[in-house]
């Protein structure tokens, strides 16, 4: 194993920039150092709004994680009064401290749009796109600066009222995640705070996806062409387009849901609807079903927004710790790009259970199953990228390596939810939180580790410590097996989600109850887990080992500018004289040659032929 | 007709190019409120429903077509814009057509 | 904001290969956006439509005058509109103001039309919440007046305290206008599809409450 963090560059010795921490902002000519509110806060610098994406991101991803764990108190003991803090939430959420339903299912719905909309997607395309595409493809920054600071506040805005519905009488949303009506339509208060705080949301992203897709476009360095663009930029630009054009069906949503709610429209009430016994007051003639339509038309690309940058950042760390070039750099591509296409037209596998006629549901099986071929060559050529490699067992590698299997198991158990037949078997059980959670939690998450780990240098000037990191991931690869693993016992044997007691009161689950016990003492185990990282994360920003502008002898652009980046970015304009991953390059000095460094132009070399320069 | 982007100040070419497109625009406003006021009027034939909806949604096509193209420089812009807003479209029939099948096929099942 | 704004290649001027300026793709990208947007609430409509055997005609609700005249009055504020891009590409601000004042003031006239049409319905108890046809109706043409909205402010800027870019920067000016432009023409490009779909195209019996 090479230890990274005591490696001098002959390139930087010149630069003597390795003994301390870059100014992140010396005095600029043109105009003088902003003060706290411009820089901190109103910053229009793509590298300063990443941070404050990532670190609004991973804050929202503790929560996330903090009510998750508050739930498996109930899984696991249900009824029982939670020690300490139980008391702490007051009666009309526990009283006595044992958990009501009604809190449960608040947890429950806020759990999930948190981790998804204010956790996940902020951290990995708001985070680690702003800080990393620009620097990427050579760019000064971001093409609409101050759209994307704008992006950044009404993320964070939106965000606080979601918080805040957990304080509307009647407390937060707690119709899931997906807010399905009739019953959202007739939630207290904090389903309306709900939908406030999505609009807002998805404000953000729609314009964080037109600055991301100007961007790639119109930015990138001369020499860059679209086929010499790192795959991390590639996912990127399909999340966008995903973003761009998947949004807006539940943004038209959400407004209809709003109606309905607060002007008693019926865009989603049917005639007739009996509430508490009594007939509602509504024009009807409403459909329920149109919004499962416009939810998962978005939904399901949303997944993809979830698991292609990450993608992105397993292809990047991987090629870098392996000294040799991403195989199936093509392949690659052209899967992400039909990954994207293919993803607008398959939602309906949502809904196989709607009463959806043989026709519907042959043709989204039918693009289902096709769609898992563009996932399964993407992950097979990571797998394959592996092979010859001089792997350096480094912490970003580590959760990338992770990354494999893990998604790989995701990603097949979802092929028996694609299917109607079974999915009449698995739909709303625990198999189906098994699955998608296999794919975000140590798929997604891992990966977004693993870019934190390889880019906090970049960020910062300094490594992360390596000893932590460790500890952080060993426990953290055990414990989130333990979390999810059984569940698929559990969702195969009938256990039915969103039960706030876990399934206690039916008898065909009773045999794996137990099994809620196990999973929640690994929820907590992992939360434990996750303490190395927190202190890792605030401590190496002081005391972390000095890294040199090209910590990881990458080949990619962002390696070229100092660490941290200074507004800006780069001195002088960067040019692409070859692809993104020239490593191992036959006849060359050194086991990586820079994708901006002056020399003359290589193409990777197909796997098994000789090299051009050999031949 | 040629795009104009970045012409200077005081461009003899760049005036009569100018001339040119408003002349089109006179022209297509001319059309445009030509077409509202058929659409109106075909309003008052009450044709039976299916057709009725087709021509009104031609006439809206035609005329939505004359803002994009012209006023818009849809038809003279590059190629990028246009597979980007032809994209566009064939994901909105998506998510037109889509639900819109499902839930007919309810109503009249095709299997 | 010159100075950093020249710092990111092609604000103003096209970059080769694509032969575009950044808030040209990046217009196009929103209005892409958009188009979902009232895509989706059509599919919500004629999805409500198909399977509700008892929908409201909506001439027999709404004006059709009104709403042709409405009509009209868009349609002329995109002709203003452009001819507000040609005055500022001829750099001629007494021109630019004349035309873009128009434009602001049809928009306006579209507005209080639609107040009036609006306090009508009410008036006659037709809110929201009588009929799923009145919920489209106000939630598609609200969604729409919202964007005339924001497109008459923007408009305004441009013509009034923000002209005075067409002295310092006179091209990044006249790209600002015509950007600002695309986004008039589509707001307008919307009500002529609203127009037919919620006015013109009722038919069968009223709702019977």
């Amino acid at each position: 194993m090479t230890d990274v963090s005591s490696h001098a560059h002959p390139e930087t010795a010149a630069h003597g920039d390795s003994g301390h921490a870059h100014d992140e902002h010396p005095q600029h000519p043109d105009h003088p150092r902003p003060g706290f509110w411009r820089h901190y806060v109103f910053s229009t610098d793509h590298k300063m709004i990443g941070i404050q994406y990532a670190f609004t991101g991973l804050l929202f991803l503790l929560f996330g994680f903090s009510l998750m764990m508050l739930m498996r108190w109930n899984l696991a003991f249900p009824g029982k009064a939670i020690p300490l803090l139980g008391k702490l939430l007051g009666d009309t959420r526990m009283p006595g401290g044992s958990m009501l339903p009604e809190f449960y299912n608040q947890l429950g719905a806020m759990h999930g749009t948190i981790m998804v909309f204010l956790g996940v997607v902020p951290l990995a395309v708001g985070g680690f796109g702003n800080f990393v595409v620009p620097l990427q493809i050579g760019a000064p920054d971001m093409a609409f600066p101050r759209l994307n600071m704008f992006s950044y506040h009404a993320y964070f805005w939106g965000g606080v009222v979601m918080l805040g519905s957990f304080f509307a009488p009647g407390g937060a949303a707690q119709g899931g995640w997906t807010s399905y009506p009739p019953l959202s339509d007739i939630l207290p208060t904090g389903q309306t705070l709900w939908i406030l705080g999505m609009l807002f949301l998805i404000t953000s992203s729609l314009l964080g996806a037109v600055n991301f897709i100007t961007t790639i476009i119109q930015l990138r360095a001369p020499g860059l062409t679209f086929w010499r663009l790192p795959f991390f930029v590639w996912a990127q630009f399909v999340t966008s387009f995903l973003l761009l054009l998947a949004f807006p069906a539940l943004q038209a949503a959400g407004i209809m849901q709003l109606m309905d709610r607060v002007a008693k429209t019926s865009f989603f009430l049917p005639q007739g609807l009996v509430v508490s016994g009594q007939v509602l007051k509504v024009s009807g003639g409403g459909s329920p079903l149109l919004w499962q339509h416009l939810f998962w038309f978005l939904a399901h690309p949303e997944v993809y927004v979830l698991i292609l940058p990450a993608m992105g950042i397993v292809a990047e760390v991987i090629a870098n710790n392996t000294r040799k070039p991403l195989w199936g750099y093509r392949p690659l591509v052209l899967s992400v790009v039909s990954i994207g296409a293919l993803s607008f037209v398959v939602w309906a596998h949502h809904m196989f259970m709607t009463g959806m006629g043989t026709v519907m549901s042959t043709f989204f099986q039918t693009t289902t199953m096709i769609i898992s071929i563009p996932s399964v060559i993407i992950l097979t050529c990571l797998i394959l990228s592996l092979w010859g490699g001089s792997i350096r067992f480094t912490p970003p590698m580590l959760f990338a390596l992770a990354f494999l299997p893990m998604f790989g198991i995701g990603g097949l158990t979802g092929l028996p939810l694609g299917l109607a037949s079974p999915d009449i078997h698995f739909h709303d059980t625990y198999y189906v939180i098994a699955h998608f959670h296999y794919v975000v939690a140590p798929g997604t998450l891992f990966a977004l580790f693993a870019g934190i780990y390889y880019w906090y240098p970049k960020a910062t000037g300094r490594y992360m410590s390596t000893k932590l990191g460790h500890l952080h991931f060993w426990p953290s690869l055990l414990f989130i097996n333990g979390v999810f693993m059984p569940m698929f016992i559990q969702g195969m044997a009938g256990m039915q989600r969103r039960l706030y007691d876990g399934g206690a009161s039916y008898t065909h689950t009773a045999h794996v109850l137990w099994l809620h016990k196990v999973i929640s003492f690994s929820a907590w185990g992992l939360a434990l887990s996750q303490i190395p990282f927190i202190i890792n994360f605030f401590w190496s920003k002081r005391r972390g080992a000095p890294a040199p502008a090209n910590a990881w002898d990458a080949t990619t652009i962002e390696w070229a500018a100092p660490s941290p980046p200074p507004h800006g970015n780069f001195e002088v304009q960067p040019v692409a004289y070859r692809g993104p991953y020239e490593y191992s390059v036959p006849g060359h000095a050194g086991d990586f040659f820079p994708q901006s460094e002056p020399g003359p132009e290589t193409v990777s070399p197909i796997p098994g032929t000789p090299h051009p320069a050999h031949a | 007709m040629q795009h104009i982007d970045t012409a200077e100040q005081g461009d003899p070419h760049l005036h009569a190019d100018l001339k040119k497109h408003v002349r089109t625009y006179m022209l297509v406003f001319g059309s445009l409120m030509v077409l509202t006021l058929v659409t109106v009027g075909l309003k008052y034939l009450h044709l039976p429903t299916v057709p009725a909806i087709l021509v009104a949604l031609a006439i809206a096509l035609v005329k939505g077509s004359l803002v994009a193209c012209y006023f818009m420089h849809l038809i003279s812009e590059r190629k990028l814009i246009l597979i980007l807003m032809l994209a566009t479209v064939f994901f909105f029939f998506g998510v037109l057509l889509g639900p819109t099948i499902t839930e007919l096929n309810e109503i009249n099942p095709i299997h | 904001m010159s100075t950093a704004a020249a710092a990111i290649p092609y604000t103003v001027d096209a970059r080769p290969d694509t032969g575009l300026n950044n808030v040209k793709l990046g217009i196009w990208l929103f209005l892409a956006s958009e188009v979902m947007l009232f895509g989706s609430l059509f599919a919500g409509y004629i999805l409500l439509r198909t399977g509700n055997p008892a929908w409201g005609a909506g001439s027999e609700l709404l004006s059709i005058p009104l709403a042709t005249l409405n009509t009209i009055v868009l349609i002329t504020s995109s002709v203003t509109m452009v001819m507000s891009w040609v005055a500022a590409m001829e750099r001629n601000l007494k021109k630019l103001r004349l035309f873009m004042g128009a434009t602001v003031g049809l928009g306006a006239v579209f507005m209080v039309v639609k107040g009036f049409e609006y306090a009508a319905k009410f008036e006659h108890h037709h809110p929201p919440s009588y009929s799923t046809f009145m919920a489209c109706y106000f939630t598609f043409t609200g969604l729409h007046a919202l964007h005339v909205l924001a497109g008459m402010g923007v408009n305004f800027y441009f013509g009034f305290p923000g002209a005075k870019m067409m002295q310092t920067d006179p091209q990044q000016f006249a790209n600002r206008v015509e950007v600002a432009g695309l986004f008039w023409h589509f707001v307008d490009l919307v009500w002529i599809f609203l127009f037919p779909v919620l006015y013109l195209l009722n038919f069968g019996p009223p709702v019977s409450h």
